[in-house]
């Protein structure tokens, strides 16, 4: 197959478009929830508590949000959005393994896995 | 302040933040944080993080622009992405071991030298220089459209330029922005690369470098979702008309306004600072 840089950048294009709609809508019908659900809360962000696990661990926000709990839901699109441009560079990945650029498979691949090195050490509770 | 009340200032204010860091071009992540600290109340570890988020965003929902005029570079993008992914995650671990006072101290200058860069002519002068056999070899070396035909690029002093992305990328990190302006610099100063190319490949890398440490604060609870929701979707939506807007306004006029307004709000930041008063 031929598959040039352009081809290349198109197609992430086209996945970036579609991964920020998606997050966004992710977002958008968890915040509304949200709001259904505790928008008379009184908020106060002054002092920084940090989120309970359930609000951090991958694994913890997923199994939250299909259970239909309003922030897991939030979560859950931030999630999406990250999952964004990692996809994006593995999709850059493959586009330069079909090209045969072996440098760029190389520069590529340290760059997923500093991604995947920080999303992992982060679900893992390491950090 | 009830959560309903709350909810539509924020996304209000992060409305405007995108709408001008996108006309400024110093990005909505770096406005909406001292807006939320020192206007709405918020923890800057919390500002940070909601941040942050909408720069992913913002940088990947303003792509399919960017790749329909072809001056961003895949190549040149993604092997300084190796730069600005590292230092994005060190920018995090030193965000968990800084100050708050500190934090925003850094900030404050941060802000203050991207408003100058905002406000000021960009003057072309470009020194003839060797080319860079490293660029040959990574075959960085590309072509743009311009309007009088396809115009070739060689790519200078790419170690220099990788140190600086190093650099932006640990800003990132640190304080939850694109550093976008710090990797135009990088590019175009630097490595000598036109500006329409670096400005559209630093929108693109943007988005990754932002992702390298927005896992980490997300995992490290940063990412309150009632604060971060009404600022991602307001910087979002703010930026992206911000970009429709910007063939149609007198840029240089509000660029160097905008410019003066975020420069006092950079200096607020840094006496917040200096007071404890974050």
């Amino acid at each position: 197959m031929r598959i040039s840089d352009t081809d290349i950048e198109q197609m992430v294009s086209i996945l970036l478009r579609t991964g920020v709609l998606l997050a966004a809508a992710v977002v958008l019908g968890g915040g509304i929830y949200f709001l259904l659900q505790h928008g008379g809360e009184q908020v106060n962000y002054r002092e920084f508590a940090g989120q309970p696990a359930i609000d951090r661990h991958l694994l913890q926000i997923v199994q939250g949000a299909f259970s239909g709990r309003p922030r897991s839901v939030i979560q859950l699109g931030m999630l999406l959005l990250i999952a964004t441009p990692i996809a994006r560079v593995a999709l850059c990945l493959i586009g330069f393994a079909i090209e045969k650029d072996r440098k760029f498979v190389i520069v590529t691949t340290i760059v997923l896995a500093v991604l995947l090195y920080s999303l992992i050490s982060g679900a893992a509770g390491a950090v | 302040m009830t959560s309903a009340e709350f909810t539509p200032i924020v996304f209000g204010a992060s409305l405007l933040a995108g709408f001008v860091g996108s006309l400024t071009g110093l990005g909505g992540g770096v406005i909406i944080t001292p807006v939320l600290t020192l206007f709405l109340g918020v923890d800057l570890h919390y500002a940070i993080g909601a941040s942050l988020v909408s720069v992913i965003a913002t940088s990947s929902g303003s792509a399919a622009a960017y790749v329909r005029d072809g001056y961003s570079s895949v190549r040149i993008g993604m092997f300084l992405e190796i730069a600005t992914t590292l230092g994005a995650v060190f920018g995090a671990f030193l965000a968990a071991h800084i100050a708050t006072g500190a934090l925003a101290i850094i900030f404050g200058v941060v802000l203050l030298e991207s408003a100058w860069q905002a406000a000021r002519e960009r003057t072309a002068r470009k020194a003839p220089l060797p080319p860079d056999p490293l660029a040959e070899r990574l075959k960085l070396n590309g072509v743009y459209r311009t309007p009088h035909g396809a115009e070739h690029y060689q790519v200078h002093r790419v170690k220099t330029g990788f140190g600086l992305m190093f650099g932006a990328g640990t800003l990132s990190g640190l304080l939850g922005i694109g550093s976008g302006s710090l990797k135009v610099i990088a590019m175009d100063r630097a490595m000598q690369i036109p500006f329409k190319v670096s400005t559209a490949t630093s929108n693109f890398m943007i988005g990754v470098t932002a992702t390298a440490s927005a896992s980490l604060y997300l995992s490290r609870g940063y990412v309150n979702p009632a604060i971060a929701f009404p600022v991602m979707l307001g910087v979002l939506a703010g930026s992206l008309t911000g970009a429709r807007f910007l063939a149609r306004l007198p840029v240089v006029v509000l660029r160097r306004s905008f410019a003066i307004i975020v420069g006092i709000i950079a200096v607020q930041m840094i006496y917040s600072g200096i007071n404890g008063r974050l």
